[in-house]
């Protein structure tokens, strides 16, 4: 049964790319155990506005899962204790009454912080933007059975596709790296007869791009696997290295 | 270069040079488990190896090969901590399926190389350095002893506890190393999918168990056998 409960705040406060940021406490009372995470952090907002202070920054967009653009790491997980959701699927339900939730920002050279707990993904378009395509227009939806497709493949590939590029893979790493994004866009697209064409040209310049980025370099620690809200595989980050390295070689 | 100039060509590197020292691994145990069968098999084995052209080749190659592992080990590590950024989370929890090991190996790998120093300072330095500096025996506890009678060697470390307990502690940590290092290894350069990454741990498991059980086995023996005498 969902009940009101009382909860404490500990939420990262910084107004800007270059400001020092702190962590401030707030308390909420009576927030309903049916409410989502994000709409907790709209009646926060709500007090805070009312109080005459500074409402929290924070991205969000659909609130249904599939945009990317909420982010938060919440007691230390990105998106939440839950697993395989986003922040915005996040309930509070999750939560008991007196809990203490502590709540920052993606930490990562890569996704600086615009403001509070806003950070800024751009890196994450530009690497699609580096190769995550198929240079010519393939038409319209082919019929299915068109262009005969293993089911393991099509599987393989609709499974990569559900990535919503939210960046948590590289939240979540400690080393930075974004291969879990960066192996979903390349699988997405190589494991498929339109897009396969490109793929030795794809993996090296998403790679190349990533690199520059500076994100850091895989050791294969699986946490971007488990804190990923799609259950984006590791698999895919093995494909990319071999589509790579296979690239590599016949240069 | 590809190897050097990307992170996933780094990242073959370091995979390729720790298979490397895996295979070497396997490579002492069967000499250490010849030990324990026979001290003249395995006093033979040091003198056909001793301070000759093809053992100081193997040598200077297995030295490379820990080299390069150890400086893209500095490497990468010291790029992942810039990726990563200067600003740390306050509340951080590991995921279930996330081993320790896999977030530690910088530090795992440090404590490996510090006890490798002191194996080089009780077997290596007294028998292949001191055999290429011109000796043929040295003094070992009061004794002399020969630069390829291994066997002498190992009775007289073995026969200490403390050296036992230092060496089984090297052991767990190269254990703790290599079951992340081989399964990662193999996913690096693009030995898996969903299917295989789970055959490749269990693999994992059986050879980092396999190697550092069998150093342990012959540590424990040697021991037990001056206990005994
Ligand atoms: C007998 C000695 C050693 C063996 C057999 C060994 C083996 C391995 C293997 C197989 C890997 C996996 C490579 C990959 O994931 O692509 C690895 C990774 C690594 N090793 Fe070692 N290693 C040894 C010593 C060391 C030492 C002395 C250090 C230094 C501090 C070190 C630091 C690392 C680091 C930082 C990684 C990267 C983590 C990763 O990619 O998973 N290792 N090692
Ligand atoms: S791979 Fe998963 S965690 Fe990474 S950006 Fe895509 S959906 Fe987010
Ligand atoms: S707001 Fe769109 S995924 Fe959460």
């Amino acid at each position: 049964m969902d009940k009101d409960i009382n909860i404490k705040l500990k939420v990262w406060r910084q107004r800007g790319p270059k400001e020092r940021g702190h962590f401030e406490s707030y308390s909420l009372k009576g927030i309903s155990q049916g409410s989502s995470f994000l709409e907790m952090l709209d009646v926060l907002n709500e007090q805070l506005v009312s109080e005459g202070k500074e409402p929290i920054t924070f991205d969000h967009d659909c609130r249904e899962g599939i945009c990317g653009m909420c982010s938060l790491y919440i007691n230390g997980h990105p998106h939440g204790p839950d697993t395989e959701i986003t922040t915005c699927q996040l309930h509070m339900r999750k939560f008991e009454d007196g809990a203490e939730i502590t709540v920052e920002p993606w930490r990562s050279a890569g996704f600086p912080v615009i403001r509070d707990l806003m950070v800024d993904r751009y890196a994450y378009d530009k690497i699609i933007q580096a190769g995550g395509f198929v240079s010519v227009n393939t038409g319209g939806v082919p019929d299915a059975n068109a262009i005969p497709i293993p089911k393991r493949d099509a599987e393989e590939a609709m499974d990569a596709a559900a990535c919503i590029g939210c960046g948590a893979c590289a939240a979540a790493c400690k080393n930075g790296s974004a291969m879990l994004f960066v192996s979903a866009k390349v699988s997405q697209l190589s494991l498929l007869p339109q897009g396969k064409v490109e793929a030795a040209r794809r993996a090296q310049a998403m790679i190349a791009k990533m690199d520059e980025l500076g994100f850091g370099n895989c050791t294969n620690t699986r946490a971007c696997e488990a804190e990923c809200p799609k259950g984006v595989s590791i698999s895919h980050i093995a494909r990319l290295n071999r589509e790579f390295i296979k690239a590599n070689l016949a240069d | 270069m590809w190897l050097l100039n990307s992170s996933v060509g780094r990242k073959v590197v370091m995979s390729l040079s720790g298979v490397f020292l895996i295979l070497f691994l396997l490579f002492h145990l069967a000499m250490n488990i010849t030990a324990v069968f026979s001290a003249e098999a395995y006093n033979m084995i040091c003198e056909l190896l001793g301070s000759n052209w093809y053992a100081l080749l193997g040598t200077a190659v297995l030295a490379g090969g820990f080299g390069v592992h150890m400086v893209m080990a500095l490497w990468l590590t010291w790029q992942n901590l810039q990726a990563r950024g200067s600003s740390r989370y306050a509340v951080s929890d590991r995921p279930k399926n996330v081993s320790w090991s896999s977030q530690n190996m910088f530090v795992i790998g440090l404590v490996v190389c510090g006890f490798l120093l002191l194996h080089f300072a009780q077997f290596w330095y007294h028998m292949m350095f001191a055999e290429l500096i011109g000796y043929h025996e040295v003094e070992v506890g009061g004794k002399m002893i020969g630069t390829t009678d291994g066997a002498s060697f190992i009775n007289y470390y073995f026969s200490h506890l403390w050296v036992v307990i230092a060496y089984l502690i090297w052991y767990v940590a190269l254990w703790l190393h290599l079951t992340h290092g081989l399964w990662s290894a193999l996913q690096t350069v693009g030995l898996s999918n969903r299917i295989w990454i789970n055959r490749w741990k269990v693999i994992t498991y059986v050879v980092a168990t396999l190697i550092c059980g069998g150093f342990g086995f012959v540590t424990l023996f040697f021991y037990i056998k001056s206990l005994l005498s």
